[in-house]
């Protein structure tokens, strides 16, 4: 059946026949399709499957449901790639074996017996060939992984990465409220995405309550969105330097992450956005003394991220290091159904707030590079970056005046709503299901990174070794918000 | 060349007085909280039970997600300062009583004489989201600079002088947890930062999550969620005898 962004529907309107449910997800698929989300629901002794098509051209989202007929059900990642992760996910979660994936194995290992990182990986054979495996403890500060290289030399011939040691339990928890915790666990979905998370949580339910919510408070979350998607990109280029030894670029940004993370502080008091987001609106306002002090800063800010950022592009040990490294074609982006700067870097011009409008975004003109290497995902950041500032600017030009909540009442019982926002990382999917008694019955979360792993092993493929850090920071993913 | 070394002079100097008299959360940040009154309502208002309602009620810092729901609650009951000083060096330490906490106190003098000039920590993520890992890296940057305390985040175990552990500790990081902490030659530091290395955090009572283990003894608990850098940076500080 056909919705769009943010329109609560009925559930059994999705419903069909388990044969007609793959032949139309197929051909859907087959016709330009994306899946925004594919799980599956408990349903007394049995499971429902659920997917979710967004058609990014026409902004419509297409949702297709159906009663698993048995223990297994035909795996559809055989012709459609991008569905080998939510193929996986339903086979660990439910039980349900995909007939015909090829790459069967699990993803979170939170069955019971399971062990992290072992695996069934994939091995290359011959007498130079070597593997190498790195984690999960990292060398940097960052969240636990495991990453398996085979090479020869220098040469990747193939990386597997196997995460889940950040599953803590967030969905399940999620599925049983709403309740006092429910926003905090959308908070910490990824801390660094805490304000697209947030606002895709508040807005299935709004949507799934018939809320409308204040235009100040649009402008007011579009406001706090921006400011985390500037500090990750700043932090991101920095990062980018550091990573090919350029050090002026990564100073000067390491500091300047902060001024961002400093403005969203001002104006909710913590630096990562909690607390700001409700349900129904946002709990602080701005006011005009507010208001001139972030304008100053976002200036000051901006003109320090505009300098450090130019001595990338002008400097040739950089470019040398960036350029035709980790290169994903968007034949690639496209089959694995990347999202996000990676997706856009390779020519892929898809953003949640072009495509599926929300909130305040109007008009949005979506920021392309198409040589899809490390340069590219680089430099469609420093689009992103002038983008967003222009946007905050605006909008602390012209903050509309009103209410900033409304009153977030019952939700609809026996109903779903699909909820897309653009974070930093690229599209964020929320799928609310309400049970007969208005609780929440199932909730799923798509976090950009889920689709976006496989880029990542895509980028080293052929590639050197001794390239792995830099490619790594170039798509930077969540673990947590992939485990969940 | 030339346009780099001009590109340093616009930036300029940005490294911090720390700790200096003047340094405090945002206007609206939530930092030390001061308690009155018997905090019946707060303590019903708290998802995470951190609150003991009564005569002589507390608040335990290290379930404390610094949501604020306790202070819209009971505005009179529940005020947070704009105090970023919360660690503790014993768990029982993060309680707060009325306005009273007491803070971290150092290393013994002997650990001092070894850690209090050059202080090495491996960080140990083991399941939380990622924000508390982003403060710690922030610490590294020019603003910050802990490396003028002769603090450093090292790559190796074998390099270190003791773990620092940020996330609720999931099942599936236990054993590497383990590992990591076996890896660090003796005497080694343990320090828990966040809430939910302390207690939880929002993920208090899921099974995915065991927490740290019980025979690895913690010597620091850096309250928060995630913890300010400001208040990082003191609790490190304050374990070296470095602020007193």
């Amino acid at each position: 059946m056909k919705t769009e962004n943010l329109s609560s529907f009925d559930m059994p309107a999705a419903d069909m026949d388990p044969a007609l449910f793959f032949e139309t997800a197929a051909s859907r698929l087959g016709a330009g399709g994306r899946t925004l989300a594919y799980f599956a629901v408990p349903e007394g002794p049995e499971h429902r499957l659920v997917m979710a098509i967004g058609f990014d051209r026409e902004g419509r989202v297409e949702v297709y449901s159906c009663l698993a007929a048995g223990p297994s059900f035909r795996a559809l990642t055989p012709s459609f790639p991008q569905l080998h992760l939510f193929e996986r996910e339903i086979f660990e979660q439910a039980g349900l074996k995909p007939e015909g994936h090829p790459w069967l194995k699990p993803i979170r290992f939170n069955t019971p017996g399971a062990v992290p990182g072992v695996a069934d990986f994939f091995t290359v054979h011959g007498s130079q060939v070597h593997e190498v495996a790195v984690g999960p403890v990292h060398a940097g500060v960052i969240e636990p992984g495991h990453f398996r290289f085979q090479c020869h030399g220098e040469k990747v011939f193939h990386l597997e990465i196997m995460l889940g040691y950040q599953h803590r339990g967030v969905e399940r928890r999620l599925s049983a409220g709403p309740d006092a915790r429910s926003l905090h666990y959308a908070e910490t979905l990824a801390g660094d995405t805490t304000a697209g998370h947030a606002w895709a949580y508040c807005s299935a339910l709004e949507a799934l309550a018939g809320v409308n919510v204040p235009p100040r408070a649009q402008v007011l979350r579009g406001i706090m969105l921006e400011l985390e998607r500037l500090a990750n990109h700043t932090g991101d280029l920095g990062a980018l330097a550091g990573d090919v030894a350029f050090l002026p670029t990564a100073n000067f940004c390491g500091r300047l992450r902060g001024e961002f993370l400093n403005m969203t502080a001002l104006v909710c008091g913590n630096r990562f956005g909690r607390n700001m987001f409700r349900p129904g609106g946002v709990n602080f306002d701005l006011d005009f003394a507010l208001i001139k002090e972030l304008r100053l800063r976002l200036q000051d800010a901006f003109r320090g991220v505009e300098n450090a950022v130019g001595l990338l592009w002008e400097t040739g040990s950089v470019s040398d290091r960036f350029e035709n490294t980790g290169v994903v074609s968007r034949e690639t982006a496209e089959g694995l159904g990347l999202v996000g700067p990676a997706a856009r870097a390779s020519g892929v011009p898809l953003d949640t707030r072009r495509n599926f409008p929300y909130g305040p975004y109007e008009d949005f003109t979506v920021s392309v590079s198409g040589s899809g290497d490390v340069y590219s995902r680089a430099y469609v950041r420093w689009l992103e970056i002038q983008k967003s500032a222009e946007l905050v600017a605006g909008w602390l030009d012209a903050l509309p005046e009103g209410p900033i909540a409304a009153e977030c009442g019952p939700l609809r019982p026996d109903s779903a709503a699909v909820a897309l926002t653009e974070g930093w990382r690229g599209q964020i999917c929320h799928f609310a299901l309400t049970g007969p008694d208005g609780r929440l019955r199932h909730y799923k979360v798509v976090d950009p990174s889920f689709h976006n792993w496989q880029g990542l092993a895509m980028a080293l493929r052929g590639g050197e070794i001794s390239d792995f850090p830099l490619c790594n920071k170039s798509f930077n993913l969540s673990y947590c918000g992939r485990d969940l | 060349m030339i346009k780099a070394l001009l590109a340093r002079l616009k930036q300029g100097y940005r490294t911090m007085d720390f700790p200096a008299a003047d340094l405090r959360l945002p206007p609206r940040g939530l930092g030390r909280p001061e308690l009155s009154g018997r905090l019946e309502k707060a303590a019903a208002a708290c998802p995470y039970s951190a609150i003991t309602a009564g005569a002589d009620p507390v608040l335990d810092l290290g379930k404390c997600v610094f949501c604020g729901a306790c202070a819209a609650a009971d505005p009179a009951g529940v005020s947070f300062t704009r105090d970023h000083r919360l660690c503790a060096s014993r768990r029982e330490d993060l309680a707060v009583k009325g306005a009273v906490l007491k803070r971290a106190d150092a290393l013994g003098a002997d650990l001092r004489g070894i850690f209090g000039r050059s202080f090495r920590l491996r960080q140990v993520s083991a399941g939380g989201c990622n924000a508390c890992e982003a403060d710690c890296n922030v610490l590294g940057t020019p603003a910050w600079d802990m490396g003028r305390f002769g603090i450093q985040f090292v790559a190796s175990p074998r390099h270190a002088d003791g773990i620092l552990v940020t996330g609720p500790v999931t099942r599936n990081m236990e054993l590497a947890l383990r590992k990591t902490y076996d890896a660090v030659s003796s005497p080694k530091v343990v320090i828990a930062c966040g809430a939910c290395a302390i207690g939880g955090g929002p993920y208090a009572g899921h099974e995915e999550c065991v927490s740290i283990p019980k025979d690895i003894p913690v010597d620091l608990y850096i309250p928060g969620c995630p913890p300010h850098p400001m208040t990082i940076l003191d609790g490190l500080l304050r374990l070296l005898g470095r602020i007193d």
